[in-house]
């Protein structure tokens, strides 16, 4: 397989440079890829899509024919980030995610930023995710935003920029350990004289987050907490990993229905009477938590759950209430926040955005909308959203008309040139846009899983990444620090065979003589 | 928890019925292979070869009224690839993958992987084959059972959710066996007079065949005879497709997840289970047959589906109040 026909097509390209050369940490890579015999590729990608539906990798479809389940479509060909460059981005990460658990609890305590005017009142008090319920809450070592899944993007100019902060339930976490497993299984010989740095420990961090916010009753003697995750159920379109969490985790995986709040703690209903859950992981949004709380018709949540919450009896990550910094208005003050409450300038920048509800950022957005990207302040998924390069002129005035009625709901951003990766199509490689969903986890302190998932966007030309709308996955390598060309030591997720293995005593086979005629002789 | 991981009532409700789904789809197909086996040797004809399959898993009438008259193509549809029919292997496996997504974290990747992958393979040919490779398509169904459950005990911790599943496994097992003996057992009758004949041992093979039992049969009793047929079906201390040997495993994982010492109950379930084991350790076959066959078998049928009951009552569907109740003692 050959990239000699490959166009950059004047985008970033994470693999080439400008000129067409190999970027020098994709070229081990390269020269692997380009050594394969024709068909090899094609042939691990197809073993790939097989063994994803195989494990019954899928993600259900909402609004498609009931049950139906699809795989969320693989690449081989890896996204590969820089050592150096990874540790910025890291460092961006843990600044931004701080500063914003700084503000939530600010927000749900003295509303100190609010007083001092860095953000408008109103906007918070406008906020869809901002819940007065929480007002007061006190979360174990006050962290609100315990699993975050930040979307980044690079542009044309090379600069990583957020673009989307995910506070609430992010998904996708599975799809990178699964990815890095997949490709391990079907296309091993790629990772040869590389430094990936590994990925599986995640569940095991993931859990130990969780166990640092159990209610201290909770550690009695010798006995852990109970942690358990919490899904809306099979038909959920992220219920593969729901499981896949819980699996890897070791702890139950429970619905609504087998929780009951009984005597002020939070039970789960077991062939052996009750028993007591310490720390609920809750894949479900706030709104079906607790019909008492918050919607009264949710069939899916537990009764009095956040009473129990409240009273610190049980933890719930996210917690509550966080969702309030998701909203895309208060997005755009993130930057703010962190001069606010970090006295420092932001690492990783914020995307332009002009917030339609300002009269004058409302003029330039309606003067532009064939150039920009319109979002809903409250929708994620990809829907809600005007594409303006790519949209019709009956979407641009139908837009006008949204933000005219609402101007609060929207945003706008000029649009992105996304970087692109090189992605297998048919029989040659084409470039794809990708995106970039690292995985933050706070409880004592904050780590961020080297890489994360990369969207690409599988239709051509098209800058949308999510699942539900032709998006697919790569495999994320960040190189580890030591070996930007390739030469191996120190912590890798791909060892050599243990040559020098302990000494094995010889596996005992049945003796060739009958063992009738040896009574004594254990079979 | 250290070491004391609790089942969650759903979880062992889902465990039992992925169990049991797998279990009838690998019966289903037992019944047909043999029945195609057997056409070739007796010139029945159709209607009376195949309605009895019909009649066994008891939607006789859901049959009649969809397709009228049995004959091979339709029974083996309605049986196999019928998505209407909450029986057929395909609703079955389609059950089975259904219970083991609700519950992937507490079962093996590899069981998943395998219940996964029959779905999938059935799914994608749901079109009556070509009638030559028709033995195939029941002989991989069946292997592949019997690959789950190999999977099952030599992956899966053999602590509380396990004995779920092979409750679950049990259970239906000894209820197909009964139900076979008594379709066939009925259909022999007329030829009990005609003992001796080919066509009677070509019949009685045909039984002890779909539950795998003929060479064991043989090995224990030698010559065919319904009699010892039905001892060996019903009665068997050793054969794992006897009714008394389920039973009796029944029994043990029961006991086994409620840490109730064996021969004593604490538990509607329990004493349900106790009481047909105990009942099954001291029958004769001679009694059976001066009884009726048939009626003993029907009353073997009831016990179980109390059981059955008494399982989801005890340790399925806990409502509120009785959680309460539960509570209450616990705190007490």
């Amino acid at each position: 397989m050959q990239f000699g026909q490959y166009q950059t097509d004047g985008f970033y390209d994470e693999m080439f440079d400008p000129q067409g050369a190999a970027r020098p940490e994709a070229r081990l890579l390269l020269e692997t890829v380009e050594s394969l015999e024709e068909g090899q590729l094609q042939r691990c990608q197809r073993a790939a899509e097989r063994l994803l539906l195989q494990l019954g990798i899928t993600f259900n479809v909402y609004g498609d024919s009931a049950g139906t389940e699809r795989i969320f479509p693989f690449d081989l060909i890896p996204r590969i980030v820089r050592g150096d460059e990874w540790i910025r981005i890291e460092r961006g990460l843990k600044q931004r995610i701080h500063a914003l658990n700084e503000f939530i609890d600010d927000i749900y305590h003295d509303q100190k930023i609010l007083k001092d005017k860095v953000i408008p009142d109103e906007v918070i008090r406008s906020a869809i995710f901002y819940r007065p319920q929480c007002i007061g809450i006190n979360p174990p070592r006050r962290v609100w935003c315990h699993i975050t899944g930040t979307d980044l993007v690079r542009h044309s100019d090379g600069q990583i920029y957020v673009l989307e902060d995910n506070l609430r339930v992010p998904s996708g976490v599975s799809y990178v350990l699964e990815n890095r497993d997949l490709m391990k299984r079907t296309f091993p010989q790629i990772f040869e004289g590389l430094h990936v740095r590994p990925v599986d420990d995640y569940p095991s961090k993931l859990l130990e987050t969780l166990e640092s916010i159990a209610p201290p009753s909770a550690w009695q003697k010798s006995q852990k907490p109970t942690v358990v995750v919490l899904t809306p159920g099979m038909y959920n379109s992220a219920y593969f990993e729901h499981s896949f969490l819980a699996q890897k985790m070791g702890v139950q995986l429970v619905e609504g229905r087998d929780l009951v709040v009984l005597d002020g703690f939070v039970w789960m209903r077991t062939t052996k009477g009750l028993r007591k859950v310490d720390v609920i992981y809750r894949r479900i949004d706030d709104d079906f938590l607790d019909p008492k709380a918050f919607r009264a018709d949710s069939l899916l949540g537990v009764p009095g759950l956040v009473d129990v919450y409240r009273a610190g009896h049980v933890a719930l990550a996210n917690a509550p209430g966080n969702g309030v910094a998701d909203d895309k208005v208060v997005y755009a003050y993130v930057p703010d926040m962190i001069r606010y409450y970090e006295g420092e300038d932001p690492i990783l920048p914020n995307v332009p955005t002009f917030l339609c509800w300002r009269e004058q950022d409302r003029a330039h957005v309606l003067q532009n909308l064939d150039k920009l990207v319109v979002k809903a302040a409250n929708e994620a998924g990809g829907y809600g959203m005007l594409v303006g390069p790519h949209s019709t002129a009956q979407q641009r005035e139908d837009f006008a008309g949204y933000i005219r009625a609402r101007p609060r709901d929207y945003i706008a951003q000029p649009t992105l040139a996304l970087s692109r990766v090189p992605t297998l199509i048919d029989d040659h490689f084409e470039g794809r846009h990708v995106d970039l969903r690292p995985y933050i986890l706070y409880g004592q302190e904050i780590n961020v899983l080297p890489g994360g998932l990369t969207r690409v966007a599988l239709r051509k030309g098209s800058l949308v990444v999510n699942s539900s709308q032709g998006g697919g996955s790569k495999d994320t390598w960040v190189l580890a620090n030591d070996n930007q060309n390739g030469d191996s030591n120190g912590t890798s997720d791909f060892h050599g065979a243990a040559a020098d293995s302990p000494p094995q005593s010889q596996t005992q086979s049945q003796s060739q003589s009958r063992s009738q005629s040896q009574p004594g002789t254990q079979r | 928890m250290t070491g004391d991981t609790p089942l969650l009532s759903r979880v062992a409700d889902s465990v039992y019925w992925m169990a049991r789904y797998m279990e009838r789809a690998e019966n289903i197909a037992r019944f047909i292979g043999v029945n195609l086996n057997l056409q070739y040797d007796l010139q029945l004809d159709p209607e009376n070869l195949w309605q009895p399959l019909i009649d066994t898993s008891g939607d006789t009438e859901v049959f009649k009224k969809r397709y009228g008259v049995a004959n091979q193509n339709d029974v083996i549809d309605f049986l196999t690839y019928d998505a209407e029919n909450p029986n057929s292997i395909y609703s079955c496996l389609r059950s089975a993958r259904e219970n083991a997504r609700s519950v992937r974290e507490t079962i093996s990747s590899e069981m998943w992987e395998q219940v996964n992958g029959m779905y999938l393979r059935i799914q994608a040919n749901r079109q009556m084959p070509e009638p030559e490779s028709l033995p195939e398509v029941f002989r991989s169904i069946r292997l592949g059972s019997h690959l789950f459950q190999g999977i099952t005990d030599a992956t899966m911790t053999h602590s509380e959710a396990w004995h779920f599943a092979r409750l679950g496994r049990k259970l239906e097992r000894a209820d197909k066996t009964s139900r076979i003996l008594d379709v066939k057992y009925f259909m022999l009758l007329p030829s009990l007079r005609d003992v001796g004949t080919p066509y009677d041992d070509i019949h009685w093979s045909a039984v002890l065949k779909s539950v795998s039992g003929f060479e064991m049969y043989r090995k224990k009793y030698g010559r065919l005879h319904h009699r010892d047929i039905v001892d060996f079906l019903v009665l068997d201390r050793e054969f794992p497709r006897s009714i008394h040997y389920c039973i009796r495993k029944t029994d043990e994982s029961l006991h086994e997840v409620t840490g109730t010492p064996m021969g004593a109950f604490a538990w509607p379930s329990e004493r349900l289970t106790g009481l047909l084991r105990a009942e099954l350790d001291f029958m004769s076959v001679k009694q059976m047959l001066r009884d009726g066959l048939h009626e003993h078998l029907d009353m073997l049928q009831a016990k179980m589906n109390s059981i059955d009951a008494g399982l989801s009552e005890d340790f399925f569907s806990w409502t509120p109040e009785e959680q309460a109740t539960a509570h209450a003692k616990v705190t007490a």
